[in-house]
């Protein structure tokens, strides 16, 4: 038996019933990022003040990995449009674009982004030693200007074995630039340049650390929403790709030839998928590298 | 605002319909690039001090956290106007039929409900 209206529209509805499909799968996805979204303004909104990390992400990297996804939702809709046109060959072009944009867009964060956070430290200060460590925190002049305190000194551990080795008493830390010159009022904002951590080592005795942790998920609530909410996005980019890619494969070309119109209508779908995937972004973007 | 026709047309009317669906071609064009010009806008925005600007502006204090805030309120409004750039002409919802646009009031209140819930937990009586 053939599946009904996946070509002609039902006449009670007026739509092809994927059509139907897509957009409740897509009010299920809108249920399942606001409710992560929702948790991510709750825990914001509950950060102590200086809790809430800024510019600990890279911006041009950010910057450049929305671009891609951006172009990747025009080749996707021109993909379609030259469906539509019958013009198959402009299709699998557009497709490839997509496919390859959506590949370069998991690269970027798969082997630069994500890793980088792992060698990257932050060591919590306890507030009884915050003094102590005030030529890296620069809390006097914070405080005068009304700005949240520092209370975490960050940037690449240079003695690994004092994470494992109760006997090394302190950790050894290549500052990142924030710490290393932290009354320099440029440093009051995130730099859009990231700068790479200086030479100037601080030492810092384990007595005095609250916990001390690299950048992954344990590291704050901030880093915990940010690699649930990324890594669920590039799991949906993930899908989509393969989705695309079954759609670009000559398998595909045979539905095509059967009716053209067909595959404009599976491509329209996969589509509006990679467009809410490409919306989903618009919000991550500005809300974990900007702000 | 009309999107291209969802069915099939007959083999004589090709053409025209074909320069139908270029025309919307050119027209994803221009919202590519305003989305990407507005990428680079609002990376822009972000290293501005709001606070600091209307402060001498209009000659008032403005505390870092409220300046924080401002910047907030841009970058949201920002967003919000491209994600509805993307919703009414990526994903067609400028022109579309009845029962999505339902779907989507439901959707739409339902996600806010769920904004709601945490509105709610901040007032916990209880564990605040």
């Amino acid at each position: 038996m053939e599946i009904p209206y996946t070509i002609s529209t039902r006449p009670d509805t007026g739509l092809w019933n994927a059509k139907i499909g897509i957009w409740l799968f897509l009010a299920s996805e809108v249920m399942l990022f606001g409710g992560l979204f929702s948790a991510y303004v709750f825990l914001r909104l509950d950060a102590q003040p200086g809790e809430w990390p800024h510019g600990l992400l890279n911006v041009p990297i950010g910057t450049m990995n929305t671009a891609v996804l951006i172009l990747s939702s025009v080749t996707v809709v021109l993909a379609w449009a030259a469906l539509k046109m019958r013009r198959y060959n402009a299709y699998w072009w557009y497709m490839l674009a997509t496919i390859s944009c959506g590949i370069i867009f998991l690269f970027v964060k798969l082997y630069f982004e994500w890793p980088q956070k792992f060698s990257h430290y932050g060591v919590f200060i306890k507030p009884a030693a915050r003094e102590k460590y005030e030529q890296y925190l620069g809390n006097h002049r914070r405080d005068e200007k009304g700005l949240e305190p520092r209370i975490e000194i960050t940037g690449h551990l240079e003695n690994h074995e004092a994470l494992t080795d109760p006997n090394v008493k302190e950790y050894e830390i290549a500052l990142d630039p924030v710490n290393a010159d932290p009354d320099n009022p440029s440093n009051d904002r995130p730099h859009f340049i990231p700068l790479p951590a200086t030479d100037k080592v601080a030492k810092i005795e384990k007595a005095d650390v609250e916990r001390m942790d690299s950048f992954g998920p344990w590291h704050s609530a901030y880093f915990a929403s940010y690699f649930t909410i990324t890594g669920l996005h590039g799991a949906h980019v993930l899908g989509g790709v393969l989705v695309f890619l079954y759609m670009w494969l000559p398998v595909s070309k045979k539905v095509y030839q059967r009716n053209p119109e067909h595959l404009a209508n599976r491509v329209e779908v996969a589509g509006l998928f990679w467009h809410f995937v490409d919306l989903i972004w618009i919000f991550v973007f500005p809300l974990f590298y900007l702000l | 605002m009309n999107n291209p026709p969802d069915i099939a047309q007959d083999p004589a009317e090709h053409e025209e319909y074909a320069h139908g669906v270029h025309q919307h071609v050119s027209r994803y064009l221009i919202v590519g690039a305003i989305l990407l010009f507005f990428t680079l806008l609002t990376v822009a925005l972000s290293y501005v001090d709001f606070g600091g600007f209307f402060a001498w502006l209009f000659h008032i204090h403005i505390s870092p956290a409220t300046s924080g805030k401002l910047n907030i309120a841009v970058a949201l409004i920002v967003a919000a106007f491209k994600v509805s750039l993307v919703a009414l002409i990526f994903m067609h919802l400028a022109a579309e039929k009845r029962l999505i646009y339902r779907v989507l009031i439901f959707t739409g209140f339902f996600v806010l409900g769920l904004f709601w819930l945490t509105y709610l937990a901040w007032y916990d009586p209880i564990t605040r």
